[in-house]
């Protein structure tokens, strides 16, 4: 609570003081966070939530208001110092022109990065005239009556969806559905199986333990803000959000439309239902695949003679006995996977280092305030038992520097909330090579399919090439070996035909897969610009603030220096 | 009663009779100068070898007074010269303006690792300029180790007390640090602070220690120091009692007093408060302090790693981001060396004096110990003497032979008890000046420390400022290319 009054007067503190000096960033950069994201994520962003944390350990601005008697004029000295300060004390360090022109440019630019960042991260980057705003809210506990085969946990959770859109494909500009979380999995299955090849974004976990371990409230909330996430980032993706899956699960009232493909049990059921007649081959012909399926991914597990029959494959492409008949031969395509995982390590432990800086930068701001508190605590002290003349003049200095080491601990406070908010990018973007990697594996998968298919093909081949030379050698012909061959050449022609359909998967997923890596390749220049221009910004930004903090003290206590 | 505490006092004095006799003869010789027959006479009446140390002692520091005028001239130009907030400048003009006004001061310099293994110490180079007629010569050099000043600390207390002596930088550190190149920088520059806060000191200055300190070979001092060692080897404990004296109000058990034997003046208790609270509130600021200087190295370690895990992800980026990453890394690393080297002044110009500080404080405490002992044996005097008095009315009436000697004991004890108010009364005027000059020296210790301290963080901040905003047009020219 403390928290976020005191940071609502820091804002306060913040506009005030734009209005007087157009120049300082930091201003206008508090005015973008607001203009960037919609207001809600502004209280819920992770940022935010941490930076509001971290006021406890420093109570804000009460221990002043005891001992600080010039506390009402305080903004007003410090930000026309601010004004003063950072153009006199440049002119002392470089050529002052120089300065303001660095200064200006920063100022300009920011806003143009921060625009271009938010329309290529919230909406499609090819018309941003187009928008699919979503939001998830109001959890509400629900019994469910039909499910009785899970004891005891029937009740489930249901969130509100609102929609926002001027798409075409919509009915309309809002609307709102109740979802629960099942829904969600089945949707994300569906674009799994339907967008084979794209970069889909990630969904939520399941967080089977922490739904157990977690407070009721609190995991809801959590896996509330984790579905808005979700969905806003399905919206953004430029394939997806115009899909008629997503389009179902916004729109469509009552139960979800879509058909559950994951379900366990009935995927189960469906395997078990064609696992005999695989195996056992009442007929040879229904022991070929179905062309239709073969563009399903067989991981899904419907399909068990496929996946035993694909494994067999893909131990023998591991050891290289075999030449499968059809490797990946895109040279440009292995690269870039290549170079891809590499960036996908480099960018995990940037991550990390990033998560150290923001610990690192919590801390020094944090012991600031703390080493400022104990100063004002000794202020007081020195104040109250003060005997002599000196001893009063040592409180007013120490009162100086104790304001000016809290107000430095509450930048470094804000800063940390900044950093944290650009280098989150660095995390999404481990999401996003997740989801990279998945659509890498729906590559190899349908590539696996097609070099099963094939070996397959060549076995039928070898087999009705040998039946024939035994048929050959016998005169008049072997009917019961003329029948067989017929058969087999029938289970080939099918297993060809189910062959070329997988060879278009496989290049339907190729080209999907091109694709999202341009896309990926030009959304992640733009947003890592804009994370490092953020970044930098907000670090030259908040820095100079600190100086100018700093600089006030340092020439009020100048007459202490050494040789003077 | 007097026997009892005399043996004490025996006690105490008996490991150093040479320095002690020595220094008698030098204050009686140099009392020759100024003679007071009062004095010569008590100290020639007393007949056995152990009053006579006892009135050695106390002749050493009744004559004190006079010492410290012996060269008033000088002490007075130190001040205005040296301590300029403090010393009004009207003092300078009855100086002759025939010679330079006279000047000590000394620079300890050059640590130097001496011996090996567990014997391992470090030397540092004592060098004294000055034009100080007691001086040998302009300038001197001797060689010193830590022991020394210890030492120097030690005789100083034990002489002038009453005055706040410049504290020392801890004794032990922990083994790993002892020899680090930042633990001894920070202990050389202390020792230094020392010996010139000793040396601008206008009685300290004159102390017949500090110039053999300052000017004897170093076997001289070995040998100073090695007779020293048993009155140093008892010091702990008797610091320990001293301070269940002061910190506890028990009342004197030993004599089995009833009432305590406490200066029962407000004024000085709330001093005592003040110094005491002040303490705790010193250590805590300069805790957070220390934890700062931390901090900056952990900030300028991550931003390094940051860097360099930034710079690594730019090489698999190639084209304009990677250059960019680059270079947002190349900043991070020459950053982490700006915040370490920040962190090392923080160190040196922030803590060390918030460090100092509380050094001082914790001397100041010893001061009042000291000042408490004098106290109590000034009432015990007064109480003995009271008793000896009714005695001695007892001895009138019943017209006993012993009255002669009786009276004569009562003569001393007497004689012993104006010692002792005077002893005392010395310690309570010499606070006074001292608690004034305390607390202007702080003043302007601590101004110079926040002084620094605002610089810095100032200095650190504008680099990084400066270096992230050069950064920001070659973020923006790369962006677009």
């Amino acid at each position: 609570m403390m928290g976020f009054e005191n940071q609502g007067f820091e804002e306060a503190q913040l506009y005030a003081s734009r209005e007087e000096m157009e120049s300082l960033v930091l201003d206008d950069d508090g005015d973008n966070i607001n203009g960037d994201n919609d207001p809600s994520s502004r209280s819920n962003g992770g940022a935010n939530g941490d930076g509001s944390q971290h006021h406890h350990p420093l109570s804000p601005s009460l221990p002043f208001a005891e001992i600080s008697t010039t506390d009402d004029d305080d903004p007003l000295l410090s930000s026309s110092s601010r004004h003063q300060n950072p153009n006199s004390f440049n002119s002392l360090l470089e050529p002052p022109s120089y300065a303001d022109a660095v200064f200006r440019s920063f100022d300009g630019d920011r806003g143009k990065q921060i625009n271009g960042h938010g329309v290529s991260s919230t909406s499609s980057p090819s018309s941003s005239s187009d928008y699919l705003k979503i939001s998830v809210t109001d959890p509400q506990k629900e019994q469910d009556l039909n499910n009785s085969l899970v004891p005891g946990g029937n009740t489930f959770v249901t969130y509100l969806i609102t929609t926002w859109t001027n798409l075409p494909e919509f009915n309309g500009t809002e609307f709102t559905v109740r979802r629960r979380f099942k829904d969600v999995v089945t949707l994300s299955d569906r674009l799994a199986d339907s967008y084979r090849g794209y970069f889909i974004p990630l969904r939520p976990d399941k967080s089977v333990v922490e739904s157990q371990v977690m407070q009721k409230q609190e995991f809801v909330e959590q896996r509330r803000m984790a579905l808005e996430k979700y969905l806003r980032k399905l919206a953004a993706h430029p394939v997806i959000r115009r899909s008629e899956e997503l389009r179902a699960f916004l729109h469509v009232q009552g139960k979800l439309p879509l058909m559950k493909t994951t379900d366990v049990a009935s995927r189960m059921l469906d395997g078990a239902v064609k696992l005999p007649k695989q195996l056992f081959g009442e007929s040879v012909v229904s022991a070929a695949v179905d062309p239709n399926d073969v563009s399903q991914p067989a991981k899904g597990g419907r399909d068990l003679l496929r996946i035993f029959k694909e494994l067999r494959q893909s131990v023998t492409n591991d050891w290289g006995s075999t030449k499968p008949p059809v490797v990946e031969e895109d040279k440009e395509f292995l690269e870039k996977k290549n170079k891809l995982q590499d960036f996908e390590q480099e960018l995990s432990n940037v991550s990390q280092q990033a998560e150290s800086l923001v610990k690192a930068q919590q801390d020094i701001g944090e012991t600031l305030g703390q080493l400022g508190l104990a100063f004002v605590k000794l202020t007081k002290f020195e104040s109250e038992e003060a005997m002599f003349n000196s001893q009063k003049v040592r409180a007013a200095d120490m009162k100086n520097v104790a304001t000016s080491a809290v107000k430095a601990s509450r930048l470094y406070r804000e800063l940390n909330a900044q950093t944290v908010r650009h280098l989150d990018k660095l995390h999404e973007y481990l999401g996003v090579m997740l989801t990279v990697n998945n659509a890498y594996a729906d590559r190899s998968n349908a590539l696996l399919t097609v070099q099963t298919l094939l070996s397959e093909l060549s076995n039928l081949n070898f087999r009705i090439e040998k039946l024939e030379a035994a048929a050959s050698k016998i005169f008049g012909g072997d009917r019961s070996r003329v029948r067989k061959i017929e058969e087999l050449k029938e289970t080939m022609r099918v297993t060809d035909e189910a062959k070329n359909r997988a060879v278009r998967e496989y290049e339907r997923i190729k080209e999907n897969n091109k694709n999202e890596l341009e896309r990926l390749d030009k959304e992640r220049h733009d947003d890592f610009f804009g994370m490092l221009k953020g970044f930098v910004a907000n670090q030259a930004g908040y820095a100079e603030k600190m100086a100018s903090v700093w600089e006030t003290v340092a020439n009020e206590t100048s007459g202490y220096a050494k040789g003077s | 009663m007097f026997k009892l505490r005399s043996s004490k006092k025996h006690f105490r004095r008996e490991s150093t009779p040479p320095n002690q006799a020595s220094f008698a003869h030098l204050y009686i010789s140099d009392k020759s100068n100024r003679p007071d027959p009062r004095e010569i006479s008590s100290v020639y009446r007393s007949s056995s070898a152990l009053k006579q140390r006892f009135f050695t002692l106390h002749t050493f520091i009744k004559f004190r007074p006079n010492l410290y005028t012996r060269h008033p001239i000088p002490a007075k130009i130190m001040i205005t010269t040296q301590r300029s907030p403090t010393g009004g400048g009207g003092l300078q003009s009855p100086r002759s303006p025939s010679s330079q006004p006279p000047f000590l001061s000394v620079s300890v310099t050059d640590p130097a690792k001496m011996g090996n293994g567990v014997q391992a110490y470090i030397s540092y180079k004592v060098i004294t300029k000055t034009n100080l007629p007691e001086y040998q010569g302009s300038e001197k050099i001797v060689i010193r180790r830590y022991t020394d000043f210890v030492w120097l600390r030690d005789r100083l207390f034990e002489k002038y007390k009453g005055i706040f002596i410049p504290p020392l930088p801890e004794k032990s550190t922990v083994e790993k640090f002892r020899f680090s190149a930042e633990f001894i920088e920070m202990r050389r520059q202390a020792l230094d602070t020392f010996v010139n806060r000793i040396a601008l000191h206008h009685e300290l200055q004159q102390s017949e220690d500090l110039r053999t300190f300052l000017e004897a070979d170093e076997q001289t001092m070995e040998r100073a120091r090695s007779q020293d060692t048993g009155i140093l080897k008892k010091k702990p404990y008797d610091l320990m009692q001293i301070f269940r004296g002061v910190q506890s109000k028990v009342t004197d058990v030993v004599l089995g007093k009833e009432k305590p034997v406490e200066e029962s003046n407000p004024e000085y208790e709330k001093f005592k408060k003040y110094i005491f609270e002040l303490e705790d509130h010193l250590a805590e600021a300069q805790k957070h302090a220390y934890r700062l200087v931390k901090r900056h190295r952990e900030l300028g370690q991550s931003l390094a790693d940051f860097g360099k895990a930034i710079k690594l992800l730019g090489a698999c980026e190639g084209d304009a981001l990677g250059t960019a990453f680059s270079e947002l890394g190349a900043k991070s690393e020459m950053l982490s060396i700006k915040l370490q080297r920040e962190a090392h002044h923080l160190l040196m110009n922030f803590e060390e004096p918030l460090k100092d500080y509380v050094r001082a404080v914790q001397s100041i405490k010893g001061t009042i110990a000291e000042r408490a002992n004098a106290f109590r044996q000034q009432c015990e005097l007064a109480e003995t003497i009271k008793l000896k008095e009714i005695d001695l009315n007892k001895m009138r009436l019943i017209r006993s032979e012993k009255l002669f000697d009786a009276e004569h004991e009562y003569e001393e004890l007497k004689a012993n008890g104006q010692e002792a108010t005077r002893r005392f009364e010395t310690i309570v005027r010499l606070m006074n000046d001292e608690i004034v000059h305390f607390q202007e020296q702080k003043t302007q210790d601590m101004g110079r420390a926040f002084h620094e301290f605002a610089k810095g963080q100032a200095r650190l901040a504008n680099a990084i400022a400066d270096a992230w905003r050069s950064l920001l047009p070659k973020l923006d020219s790369l962006s677009v290319s």
